[in-house]
């Protein structure tokens, strides 16, 4: 059986990516279990989704705990453990990872005891071109499996992307083309295996466990509040900026509209974002009397701040 | 025919479809939202004539959707875990009315703490409401009960309404290649519903669902259910026959999986339980006389079925993916009791609880569980119930618990931590 399992972040396309390799394998007449698993339900969020494929029919189910093939769409994931990227990790599975970094790296730095390939259409990737890194890795692990034909593979990109309209699906397929024709000297690296022996087998670490007290076994935090300590203004895709000339200083109005506690107003009522933790949800700007807040594109904020200018909002 | 990939969702999307549902009274939830959309959809495109009612809660939802079947139409609905408890006084309702209709559940654990990946606590809280129950484990059996469950539902001798259970994620969102039956063939399967003369019609007033005060009329009602449901023993049998006569696929109110040599079985219900067949026909490999029964009908309960398959086993493992708070494992007091005063009943009927919130079940835990069930077989004696769960698993709840301080919550936590520790959980 081959098992495959795709990592990514929320919006990265890797629920199509294992529909679109699972169909591939479907036409080639495999049996196929698809699926993804959602977290938190947001844009960005660590998502995984995994795809087995056997001749015969397929009992296993849920996640894959032996994975012949790991492919990882943002390389940021590997370091957080909530993602579990590394998760059944063994000598026999292959690691595609879309990182500037060179696989040695990825090995040496993971202690990796696989093969370690890198999704080579990263140098080349143009601006706005990163929307269709699902479909690379949908590509490249069917030429890695080494049983999916370029036909069929694009066969399942038309299935699956058709609710897109042509001219979507014929930019994904061009891009498909390339990642299959770039993974051709690894063809069939990827093994299908892995059929567990009910006779010798690690037994499970089995413990039982002890009636504890409702102040260690309720669902209670005492901790302080460390929600601080968490930078979720990287969530933001837009940003307020406030034009303290229009500024009538209400600061009521918008401190009181933020869901994330994240303005505050200084004694004289200037209000202040803070941008550690504003998600860019554009409520406040929304809200100010004045027309005050303006909303810039994160990406835009960032390079203006980059270049030393004044990060303005466009009236 | 057809074969194509589709969620569990999407199947019991093209049940509803295939059965021509009239009536869909809709209420969102993860993990079932994906079969309200795929039904919207298609009434969007014009694919299918249904009439769709976003309600403002499950309890209306549920009551709609009795109201509507009183009426005589067709009608499907669907839920999750947190919304079928929030309809669930009128679950208990609907069925009284004796209102058929099938409703798709799909499991997902219950609060607090709330998750959302799948057990099946929510399904078993509706066990007793008068709802029939089919447990499916495939995203093809989820197809199929829809239309098998319209057909025991609106039969004259049950007239009840069911649920199609699957379970979140393994099902729900996990795509496997599904026969879709052609419209001709289920229109021949499932006829038009004919409520005969309970039906409701504007001009020709009549009352149902009448209140009673005093025993006698409440006795006479509730047990009247309750033999309608036991009638849907014979009927679900009736209408799997028919079901493979026509569609070529089997489902009896059991799947017994290699159980007929089998000396060792498991007893499981659910999508879990395919993975209960692999390991099976592992075990099998190494020449380990291991079986697998899986109740697909739990409401009513195949008790004599469960009786006669069990029979001269050496031992059973009931492996329960939900819990009943000091008791234990549902299924497990399920089968104990379709067991009880059968002279030839297993010696040893082990406990083991697992999959809780979606909670994985290696192959190497049903390896374990077939081989501590093999040694109970052997000394005669049956183990202490047991949780799934690991010692990693409790280094990742201690890390948890030091990350919320909780070792800081009060002197009385310390002590436990401490002192006590010998009573056994599950």
């Amino acid at each position: 059986m081959y098992r495959i399992r795709f990592h990514g972040r929320g919006g990265q396309g890797m629920k199509t990516a294992s529909r679109i390799l699972g169909e591939a394998f479907f036409l080639e007449g495999f049996e196929v279990q698809d699926a993804q698993r959602y977290g938190a339900e947001r844009r960005g969020a660590p998502i995984f989704a995994y795809v087995r494929a056997a001749k015969e029919a397929i009992h296993e189910r849920g996640v894959i705990a032996r994975p012949g093939l790991i492919v990882v769409a943002d390389d940021t994931l590997v370091a957080i453990a909530a993602a579990g990227v590394m998760q059944g990790l063994n000598e026999d599975c292959v690691v595609l990872i879309d990182s500037a970094e060179s696989a040695a790296a990825w090995a040496e730095r993971l202690n990796l005891p696989g093969p370690v390939i890198i999704l080579p259409a990263h140098d080349t990737r143009e601006a706005g071109e990163a929307a269709f890194v699902g479909v690379e890795c949908a590509a490249a692990a069917a030429c890695l499996a080494g049983v999916i034909s370029q036909a069929y593979l694009e066969e399942a990109i038309r299935r699956e992307l058709a609710p897109m309209g042509d001219e979507v699906v014929a930019q994904n397929l061009g891009i498909a083309a390339d990642a299959y024709a770039k993974m051709e000297p690894y063809a069939g690296i990827v093994r299908a295996d892995g059929t567990l022996s009910a006779r010798a087998y690690k037994p499970p670490d089995w413990v039982d466990l002890p009636l504890e007290g409702v102040s260690l076994a309720g669902p209670a935090i005492y901790g302080g509040v460390n929600s601080e300590l968490t930078n979720t203004g990287l969530w933001r895709t837009m940003r307020p900026v406030i034009d303290l000339e229009r500024c009538n200083k209400c600061s009521w109005v918008c401190v009181s509209s933020c869901p994330d506690s994240a303005i505050q107003a200084r004694a004289d009522g200037t209000p202040e974002i803070d941008l550690d933790h504003c998600k860019g949800c554009m409520l406040c700007v929304a809200q100010c009397p004045p027309h005050a807040i303006g909303a810039v594109p994160e990406t835009e904020a960032l390079a203006r701040e980059k270049a030393g200018e004044p990060v303005c909002a466009a009236n | 025919m057809r074969r194509e990939l589709m969620t569990g969702n999407a199947a019991a999307a093209w049940g509803a479809r295939l059965a021509r549902a009239d009536y869909l009274p809709a209420f969102p939830i993860t993990p079932q939202t994906e079969i309200i959309e795929t039904v919207a959809q298609w009434i969007d495109a014009g694919e299918m004539n249904c009439r769709m009612v976003m309600m403002e809660s499950e309890h209306s939802m549920i009551t709609a959707a009795g109201a509507a079947a009183a009426t005589g139409v067709r009608v499907f609905t669907a839920t999750s875990s947190q919304g079928l408890l929030y309809g669930m006084e009128m679950l208990y309702t609907v069925a009284g009315w004796r209102a058929p209709f099938v409703m798709a559940n799909v499991s997902r654990g219950l609060a607090a703490p709330i998750t959302l990946e799948p057990d099946h606590n929510d399904i078993l809280a509706a066990r007793d409401s008068g709802f029939l129950q089919i447990h499916c484990a495939t995203c093809q059996e989820v197809l199929d009960a829809s239309l098998i469950a319209y057909r025991v539902a609106e039969d004259a001798r049950v007239r009840l309404p069911v649920i199609v259970n699957l379970d979140g994620f393994y099902l729900s969102f996990t795509r496997e290649p599904v026969d879709i039956p052609s419209q001709d063939e289920v229109d021949a399967f499932v006829p038009p519903f004919d409520a005969g003369p309970t039906r409701f019609r504007a001009g020709k007033p009549m009352s149902q669902a009448v209140a009673v005060l005093g025993g006698t009329p409440y006795s006479y009602f509730r047990y009247e259910t309750h033999l309608a449901a036991r009638a849907a023993l014979e009927v679900y049998a009736e209408a799997t026959d028919a079901f493979e006569r026509q569609f070529g696929r089997r489902y009896g109110a059991l799947d017994a999986y290699r159980c007929d040599d089998a000396d060792i079985i498991f007893v499981m219900m659910g999508s879990f339980a395919t993975k209960a067949k692999d390991a099976v026909n592992k075990l099998r490999a190494i020449g380990e006389r291991v079986g697998l029964l899986r109740p697909i009908l739990l409401r009513p309960f195949p008790d004599t079925a469960i009786r006669q398959l069990l029979a001269g086993k050496k031992a059973v493992a009931v492996i329960d993916q939900n819990i009943s708070m000091g008791m234990g494992g549902v299924l497990h007091g399920e089968v104990s009791a379709a067991l009880n005063g059968s002279k030839d009943a297993p010696p040893v009927l082990a406990s083991f609880v697992g999959g809780l919130g979606g909670r994985d079940i290696s192959a190497e835990e049903f390896f374990e569980i077939a081989a501590e069930t093999r040694r109970a077989a052997e000394n005669g004696e049956t183990p202490p119930p047991r949780l799934l769960f690991t010692e990693s698993e409790l280094r990742e709840i201690r890390k948890l618990q030091a990350i919320a301080h909780v070792e800081h919550g009060s002197d009385e936590a310390e002590g436990n931590r401490n002192g006590e520790g010998e009573e056994r959980h599950a």
